[in-house]
C-alpha cells in the first residue's frame, strides 16, 4: 500500500454503521489525498453507498471517525457540508425533474454567495457541457439518462467540490455514454479535485482511480493501487468477471 | 341576464379567498406530503386577531385605512408564527413517523386552535365592524360592491407574488427543491428545515389575509368559521390537484364560481324543491366527484407530475 505524501483530504477511521440491527459498515478505515481519484468496489450490499451516505452526513454512524480537512464531521449537519466543498452526486444522480437544467445547475451553487462569479462558472459549465446549454430551458426530467448523468456532474462543479463523491455514474447507462461521463470524471480529475468513485464496473472505475478500495459485507478487505488490482487474480475472479 | 353576472361576480369574489386559503394546503402537501387540517382555523385565528386590532383602534381616531393596515398586519405576524410554531411543535418531530400520525396530529392541532380561539374571543358570533365605506356600484346591471373589487384585487397580487417568489427566486427554487427530492435539496446546501418552516409561514401569512378578506365581507366572525372554510379550500385544492400552486388557485375560482352558480340556479331547478341553503352541498359533491372520478385533480397533482 502506497503512504500518501500529503496530508488527508478525508480520513475515515473505524467507521461503523448499523441499521435495524444490520451491521452495514463494521469498521472500515481509508483516506484521500488531494487530488486523488479513488475507487471503491464490490458487490451489491458491500457497503460502498452506505460509506458515501454517511461521509456526507445523511445517515448517522454509529462509531468511528470521519475527518475532512483537519475537521470532524460528527456534528456538522448535512446540509452545510457542501459549503466545505464536499459534494455527493447520489446513485440515481439526485435531478430534479420538475425543474429546468439551469435551474438544477444553479441549485449546485445554492451554497455559494459569490453572485457574479457563479455566472462565469455557468458559462464555463455550458461550454464544457454543450448538450446542457442547448437544453438549459428544458426540465430536467425530459433528459436522457446520459444527459441527465452529465447534469448531476455539471451541478456538483457549480459547487466548486474539493471531493466530489460519485455514487455509480455509469448505471443504467448505454456503454457510449458510459465512456463519455468516465471521460469527463478523469478530466474533473485532472482539474485538481478530489474523486471518491463507487462502481459497480470494477474495471472501469479502476482504469481511472490512481488507488482502489475492495470492500466486502461490510469491511474493505483489499487496498492497493488501481494497477495492482486491476492484475492481482483475487480481484479479477471476483469482480472483472475474467 | 344580470342574475347570472351577478352570480358570476359572486363566486369570483369568494372563489378568490378559496384560492388564498387552498394555496396554504398545496404549498405544505407539496413539500412535505401532509394535509394539515388545522390550516382552516389559521384562518379563522387571522380573523380573530384582525377583529380585536380593529376593536381596539376603531375609536382611536386613526384613519380606517390605516385601522385596517395595522390590523392586517398584526394578524398576518400573528398567523406566521403560529404556522412556524404548529410546524416546530406538531409536525417537524413526526416527520419520519407513519404518514397517519401527522393527520392526526393535524386533527388534533384543529381542535386545539378551535377551544383556545373559543376560550379567548367565546362562542358568540362577532360582528366585524364596518371599517371601510362599502358603496356599490352597478356594473352591467349586476352589483359589486367595492370591499369585493379590494378582495379580488387583494387576492391576485398575493398569488402573482406568490408565483413570482416560487418561480423566480433562489427561495422558491429551494422550495421546488425540497418539495421534489429532500435528500437532494440537502446534498445542494438546502436546510430544509427552514424551507419547510419557510412554506407554513407563507400559507399561514396568506390565510390571515384570507381570513380578513372574509371578516370584511361577511361582517362576523366566529370560532367555529375555520372549520368550513377549510374543508372547501382543501377541496378546491383537491380540485386543481394536490401540490399543484396553479390548480389550488383554478380550483379556488372554480369552486366559488360552482358554489355560486349552484346555490343561484338550484332553485329554478329543482322546481323550487331545494333552496340556496344548499350551497354547502355543492363543495362536497364536487369534492367526491373529483375523488371518484380524478384523483390528480383538474391540473394534475404533486403525484401525478412525478410519474
Amino acid at each position: 500500500m502506497t503512504i500518501p505524501e500529503l496530508k488527508p483530504l478525508l480520513h475515515v477511521c473505524d467507521l461503523k454503521v448499523s441499521y435495524g440491527g444490520i451491521h452495514a459498515l463494521k469498521g472500515i478505515n481509508f483516506h484521500i489525498a488531494p487530488g486523488e481519484l479513488i475507487a471503491l468496489i464490490g458487490s451489491n450490499g458491500a457497503g460502498k453507498t452506505t460509506t458515501l451516505k454517511a461521509i456526507a452526513g445523511l445517515i448517522p454512524w454509529s462509531a468511528g471517525k470521519i475527518h475532512y480537512r483537519d475537521m470532524s464531521l460528527q456534528h456538522v449537519a448535512a446540509h452545510q457540508l457542501i459549503r466545505e466543498g464536499l459534494a455527493l452526486v447520489p446513485e440515481g444522480r439526485g435531478v430534479f425533474a420538475q425543474l429546468t437544467v439551469e435551474e438544477n445547475l444553479r441549485m449546485g451553487a445554492y451554497s455559494r454567495s459569490d453572485k457574479s462569479t457563479i455566472a462565469n462558472d455557468l458559462q464555463d459549465i455550458y461550454g464544457l457541457f454543450p448538450r446542457l446549454a442547448e437544453r438549459h430551458m428544458q426540465l430536467a426530467g425530459t433528459l436522457s439518462g446520459g444527459e441527465q448523468q452529465m447534469m448531476a456532474l455539471a451541478r456538483a462543479l457549480m459547487s466548486r467540490p474539493k471531493l466530489l463523491m460519485l455514487d455509480e455514474p455509469s448505471m443504467g447507462l448505454a456503454p457510449q455514454m458510459i465512456a463519455k461521463v468516465f471521460e469527463t470524471i478523469r478530466n474533473i480529475s485532472t482539474q485538481g479535485v478530489s474523486i471518491l468513485l463507487v462502481e459497480q464496473n470494477a474495471r472501469l472505475a479502476l482504469e481511472v482511480a490512481q488507488r482502489g478500495y475492495v470492500m466486502e459485507r461490510g469491511l474493505i478487505t483489499i487496498s492497493d493501487n488501481a494497477a495492482n488490482l486491476l492484475d492481482s487474480d483475487v480481484v479479477r475472479r471476483a469482480y472483472l468477471g475474467d | 341576464m344580470d342574475t347570472l353576472l351577478q352570480q358570476i361576480i359572486n363566486g369570483y369574489v369568494q372563489g378568490s379567498v378559496y384560492a388564498m386559503v387552498a394555496l396554504g394546503y398545496t404549498m405544505v402537501y407539496g413539500i412535505l406530503g401532509l394535509i394539515n387540517f388545522a390550516h382552516g382555523e389559521i384562518v379563522m385565528v387571522g380573523a380573530m386577531v384582525a377583529l380585536s386590532v380593529v376593536q381596539l383602534l376603531i375609536n382611536s381616531g386613526l384613519p380606517p385605512q390605516l385601522v385596517l393596515l395595522f390590523s392586517l398586519i398584526i394578524s398576518v405576524s400573528v398567523c406566521m408564527s403560529l404556522g412556524y410554531s404548529i410546524e416546530r411543535i406538531a409536525y417537524r418531530p413526526l416527520r419520519k413517523a407513519p404518514r397517519l400520525a401527522p393527520l392526526i396530529t393535524a386533527i388534533g392541532v384543529s381542535i386545539v386552535l378551535q377551544n383556545l380561539a373559543m376560550i379567548i374571543w367565546g362562542r358568540e358570533y362577532l360582528a366585524f365592524p364596518p371599517i371601510l365605506p362599502n358603496n356599490s356600484h352597478r356594473f352591467f346591471g349586476a352589483i359589486i360592491t367595492e370591499v369585493q373589487i379590494l378582495i379580488v384585487l387583494v387576492a391576485l397580487i398575493m398569488m402573482g407574488g406568490l408565483l413570482l417568489l416560487v418561480h423566480q427566486t433562489r427561495l422558491g427554487c429551494a422550495m421546488r427543491a425540497v418539495a421534489e427530492n429532500p435528500t437532494a435539496a440537502i446534498l445542494m446546501g438546502v436546510n430544509t428545515n427552514k424551507v419547510i418552516a419557510i412554506t407554513f409561514m407563507l400559507g399561514s401569512g396568506l390565510a390571515a389575509v384570507a381570513g380578513l378578506m372574509i371578516s370584511a365581507r361577511y361582517g362576523i366572525v366566529h370560532y367555529y368559521m375555520g372549520s368550513i372554510l377549510g374543508l372547501k379550500a382543501f377541496t378546491a385544492a383537491v380540485l386543481g390537484g394536490i401540490g399543484n400552486m396553479r390548480g389550488a388557485m383554478m380550483g379556488g375560482l372554480l369552486l366559488g364560481l360552482i358554489e355560486s352558480l349552484g346555490a343561484g340556479y338550484i332553485g329554478d331547478l329543482s322546481g323550487g324543491f331545494l333552496g340556496s341553503h344548499y350551497q354547502d352541498v355543492f363543495a362536497f359533491f364536487v369534492l367526491i366527484s373529483v375523488l371518484i372520478f380524478r384523483p390528480s385533480g383538474l391540473f394534475g397533482g404533486r403525484i401525478a407530475e412525478r410519474a
